[in-house]
């Protein structure tokens, strides 16, 4: 109990630390400690699998992904726009939109059926393979997602292999600028020709 | 006081809110993707507290594609980011409106 109090202190403070924070470098390492807090907590819900996928994929390639972004964009200038803060603009649809959210999740929270936690599962849903196979391990997982849930795991290949062609699409250089140029190109030629005509007849 | 389902769904509500109030106030597009990472992850919270309450591995599975899921969403998220500096010179999420009528 202790445990997750302290750990939900955290969570919490890094989350808010994150979202609060003028330089995205600091946002960045809010959100580590956000991320490295919830690998603890999912440790503490036996998914050992999941932690180390938290801190492997999250922390690992994620966070590196917006520390590199960051560092491309900040180099040289500061391209972010310092201005007034949002909040009192949009301060009744945030709380409209937190007031119904609330609701929600009152409103499931007290049809749930809540109690303690089962103790400590030592089988997975699939059966007792080995000793190894408790719930949340690797084994258990593995077995669940190459036999039960092999279609989503399927979907994901897929997903991950759209992302990558969406972001060379988007982010290559070459094939939008040089459509773009290629337009700007004919369109100031165009110019340059309509113009001609009226110098030369002194219109 | 013993721990149960109903206070990790809560931390995960709170998390979650403070990931939308991140979105909703922050004009720095890279800190709008991370609050949306953060209420993805206040998701696979309660996916896996749910997940344990049940002795169910399915939350775990499910947890594993909103992984994915957010990687792809970070990826073209950040190369989104990256065009539109490029072209603009500015990267302010109220500025880019390009495609307002």
């Amino acid at each position: 109990m202790i445990v997750f109090y302290a750990l939900a202190v955290v969570l919490i403070a890094s989350a808010i630390f994150t979202i609060s924070q003028k330089s995205p470098v600091y946002s960045v390492v809010g959100l580590l400690t956000n991320f490295l807090t919830l690998a603890a907590f999912y440790v503490t819900l036996d998914a050992e699998f999941l932690g180390i996928i938290q801190i492997v994929v999250y922390s690992g390639a994620i966070l590196m992904l917006f520390v590199f972004v960051i560092a491309l964009l900040s180099s040289g200038i500061g391209p972010f726009a310092e201005g007034p803060n949002r909040l009192p603009r949009v301060l009744v649809p945030a709380l409209v939109t937190i007031l119904i959210a609330f609701g929600f999740l009152a409103f499931g929270l007290l049809h749930a059926p809540m109690g303690p936690l089962p103790p400590h599962p030592t089988t997975s849903t699939l059966g007792a393979v080995g000793s190894a196979n408790v719930f949340g391990s690797v084994g258990d997982f593995g077995v669940a997602l190459f036999t039960a849930q092999l279609l989503p795991f399927e979907m994901t290949a897929f997903i991950l292999m759209v992302a990558v062609v969406g972001v060379v699409v988007i982010a290559s250089d070459a094939v939008p600028e040089r459509t773009l140029g290629r337009h700007a190109g004919r369109r100031k030629r165009r110019t340059a020709k309509e113009r001609e005509p009226i110098a030369k007849t002194g219109r | 006081m013993e721990v149960d389902v109903s206070n990790y769904v809560a931390l995960s509500a709170v998390m979650f809110f403070i990931g939308v109030a991140g979105v909703i106030v922050r004009r720095n597009p890279l800190i709008v993707l991370m609050a949306i990472e953060l209420m993805l992850n206040a998701a696979n919270l309660a996916l896996v507290a749910f997940s344990r309450a049940w002795v169910n591995n399915a939350g775990h599975i499910f947890v594993f594609l909103v992984v994915t899921v957010a990687a792809a969403e970070a990826a073209i998220g950040l190369a989104i980011v990256v065009a539109v500096f490029r072209r603009a010179k500015n990267v302010d999420i109220d500025e880019v409106a390009g495609l307002r009528g």
